[in-house]
């Protein structure tokens, strides 16, 4: 029997695998971007599992609406991706530190 | 009959319009605005030295009464109150006159002077208010009203001074007037805080009926002495009177204030700012009979200028710091009157001075314009060719300076060294000695100044061909002048000739009246057992008398022993002052480091408040407001901002990790002490 921990803690190994994909992560600005859809997910599968463990439809109703955002997101973060990569020719973390005091 | 209220006050306030449209309007007109200036403020001189005339008028002929009116309240401190009125008696009314009209005549000379001037219209703004200030201050019924005129003359004396403000001497020099009058004007503000706490008042004529009551007061200064409170108080005043009126040892400004433009310094520093003093203390005459030992001190220094600063004009080679250093010495004759209880010969060679001192200076001016701003008599020489006008009037000034009978100067001077040598005043011998030898030197700078100036042959040259080049005056040769001398044009003559008829006939005119005829009434008040001038009147018999008299004396023969020696020094053997030079040279190196008067006081009093000014400069200000209020400040901002950059990678993964950090310190707190 999955029980509602069995879900909560797969949401916890989503998050943290996505915590340090962020950090482990300094070539790739994709990866990046990846591993912030999985922070999305592993918050959407702990609304999903209460929502069922409460039996109250509204955590899922939250659900759409992220899976909405994030999809706005990537695409907005595809395209400022581009535009990156056309001035900088360049997607390497490393590289883009302009913001350095 | 009365004098009315709204005259006396339009003869004060006309100069002050005057110099305000000159001053706040003109600047706004452009061109036009120079001739908007000289017209408002010599109208205005005009209105008010017409209404002098008719106070005078009035007071001497009309029978008017003395006016002595409140007409508005200044300030009140509980029982001390500050009016602004007038006091107009006979006294004043000679003020009002000779100040007016030099004032009047150099407005005029300055339309000459200054005309290439770009501070015309401001130059004539200053005039005007000095003329009010000075108006002010003669025609004051209190002390309050006579410091505000003290303090205002002597500020337009400094900005005047300072007036080419981009010269460093210049700047140096106003500077330099400035604080030496302000350690006369503390010695005179203590004389009223005196008269104030002995006599409880400060109106004139509350605090002279109130004068009697001073004998047998003491007051304790330093411990265990008791000093007489009237001597006290005539002694500060006068402190104030030696700063104004520029008596040793504080007559150290009076030559270097000649960095002014010369009509100022006939007008301010020769005519009638400086005798300021000398009218101070005539018009406290019944505050200075109470106390011997004040006219004493008055006299010693008064004696000590007339000799001693004299003797400095003799080797000065600039033809305006001569005429300055006889004002010095004119003005030291002035106050050994007074110190010998003599006020109306005081006020009387005040009057006769300021008009042959404005002469001279007016002059010198006239010579200054013609040798195109070259001041240096060496250069000089032979000018009578060129300029009839100014070589006549000057000689008339100089007769009268020197005290050629039946001139001007000859009545007040004769008057004061005869009077000295009646005097029985401790110190009066001492001023005998140094009036008389005064009369010597004086005949000696003067007659040396008119032969260097106008004699002998010519000591510059004119450059042959110099094109329009010299506007440039404060940049050429020594010596050259890049066209010949000519007369002065007639703004600058006609003034000379209106002062030489004083310069001559005034002294013949009022001496009677003004020194032996009790012309003065109650303005000066003298005790019967000082009244020299009542002793000296007994052997008076008119003015012509006393002038063929004057023949026959002393001081007339010191002067034609100077003119003598002038005469065969620069006119038949010019080789000879330069030998006498190198025979008394350390005398000459004495007066021309004028006694080291300059080098001793800066040593004792102005090095000090110099390291004073340094200290706080480098300390306070730079120091602490500077290093630390301000500069430190930013230093500060500027380190914190330094550290706090660091946090600044740039790098995206260490802003997540600080969010990261952030949410699970707040979750864990929040854990931990939140409920």
């Amino acid at each position: 029997m999955i029980s509602l921990a069995h879900y909560i803690v797969l949401g916890a190994v989503l998050f943290c695998i996505a915590v340090a994909g962020l950090f482990i992560n300094r070539k790739n600005v994709i990866v990046l971007l990846m591993s912030i859809e999985l922070m999305l997910l592993a918050v959407n599968m702990n609304f999903v599992a209460f929502s069922r463990f409460l039996g109250d439809v509204s955590g899922q109703v939250f659900v759409f609406f992220i899976l909405t955002v994030a999809a706005a997101e990537a695409a907005v973060g595809l395209a400022i991706l581009v535009l990156l990569f056309r001035t900088r020719s360049t997607i390497n973390i490393a590289d883009i530190d302009s913001m350095k005091g | 009959m009365g004098l009315s209220t709204s005259v006396l006050l339009t003869i004060a306030l006309a100069p002050l319009l005057g110099s305000l449209v000159a001053g706040f309007v003109s600047p706004f007109l452009g061109r036009a605005g120079r001739a908007v200036a000289h017209t408002v403020t010599i109208a205005c001189m005009i209105v008010s030295v017409a209404l002098s005339f008719q106070v005078l008028y009035q007071l001497t002929l009309g029978g008017a009464d003395n006016y002595n009116q409140n007409l508005y309240t200044w300030f009140q401190i509980g029982q001390v109150n500050a009016s602004v009125g007038f006091m107009v008696d006979r006294l004043t009314a000679m003020m009002l006159v000779v100040v007016g009209f030099v004032s009047l005549v150099v407005h005029l000379y300055t339309i000459g002077y200054m005309r290439d001037d770009p501070g015309y219209t401001r130059f004539f703004s200053y005039i005007s208010l000095f003329t009010f200030s000075m108006f002010m201050l003669v025609m004051s019924n209190n002390f309050m009203q006579l410091f505000f005129g003290w303090e205002a003359v002597g500020l337009v004396s400094y900005l005047l001074i300072g007036f080419w403000y981009k010269r460093p001497t210049a700047i140096f020099a106003n500077l330099k007037a400035f604080l030496v009058n302000r350690v006369g004007d503390f010695g005179f503000l203590l004389g009223i805080a005196a008269v104030l706490t002995f006599l409880h008042t400060l109106d004139y004529a509350g605090a002279f009926s109130a004068a009697p009551a001073l004998a047998g007061q003491t007051l304790q200064i330093t411990a265990n002495t008791q000093w007489d409170a009237a001597t006290v108080i005539c002694i500060l005043l006068f402190v104030g009177a030696m700063g104004k009126s520029a008596q040793v040892p504080l007559h150290v400004w009076l030559p270097d204030s000649m960095e002014g433009p010369t009509p100022i310094s006939a007008l301010i520093h020769a005519a009638t700012m400086v005798t300021a003093g000398i009218f101070m203390v005539a018009r406290m005459s019944p505050l200075f009979e109470m106390s011997s030992t004040a006219l004493s001190f008055v006299l010693v220094i008064g004696a000590t200028t007339a000799l001693f600063t004299g003797l400095i004009g003799i080797v000065q080679n600039d033809i305006k710091r001569v005429v300055a250093y006889s004002t010095l010495s004119q003005l030291g004759y002035m106050t050994v009157a007074l110190g010998v209880s003599m006020y109306s010969g005081a006020v009387f060679h005040l009057m006769t001075h300021a008009f042959f001192k404005a002469l001279l200076f007016l002059g010198a001016g006239s010579v200054i314009i013609a040798m195109h701003h070259e001041q240096d008599m060496r250069y000089m020489g032979g000018l009578r060719k060129y300029m009839p006008i100014t070589w006549i009037t000057m000689w008339i000034g100089s007769l009268a300076l020197v005290a050629v009978p039946f001139t001007s100067g000859f009545y007040s001077k004769d008057a004061i060294i005869e009077a000295v040598g009646l005097s029985h005043r401790w110190g009066a011998n001492y001023a005998y000695f140094c009036v008389m030898a005064g009369a010597l030197v004086t005949g000696l700078y003067t007659f040396r100044q008119m032969y260097l100036t106008f004699h002998g042959k010519e000591r510059f040259t004119v450059a042959a061909s110099h094109g329009h080049g010299h506007d440039d005056h404060d940049h050429h040769e020594p010596g050259v002048l890049a066209h010949a001398p000519k007369e002065s044009p007639w703004v600058v003559t006609v003034p000379l000739v209106l002062l030489a008829i004083p310069s001559l006939l005034i002294g013949y005119v009022t001496v009677a009246p003004m020194l032996f005829g009790n012309w003065f009434g109650s303005a000066i008040h003298v005790d019967e057992a000082n009244n020299v001038l009542a002793e000296l009147g007994q052997e008076f018999h008119g003015a012509a008398a006393m002038a063929l008299h004057g023949f026959t004396q002393l001081p007339f023969l010191l002067v034609v022993v100077a003119f003598v020696i002038c005469t065969y020094i620069y006119v038949f053997n010019p080789a000879l002052a330069g030998r006498i030079k190198q025979a008394l040279k350390p005398l000459w190196t004495v007066l021309d480091r004028k006694y080291w008067a300059d080098e001793v006081e800066y040593a004792l009093f102005a090095s000090g408040g110099q390291k004073i000014g340094r200290l706080f400069w480098k300390f306070s200000d730079a120091g602490m407001i500077d290093g630390v209020a301000v500069n430190g400040s930013v230093r500060l901002v500027h380190r914190g901002a330094a550290l706090m950059r660091r946090l600044q990678t740039g790098y995206l993964y260490h802003y997540a990790f600080a969010m990261i950090i952030g949410v699970i310190v707040l979750f864990g707190g929040y854990r931990l002490f939140g409920n």
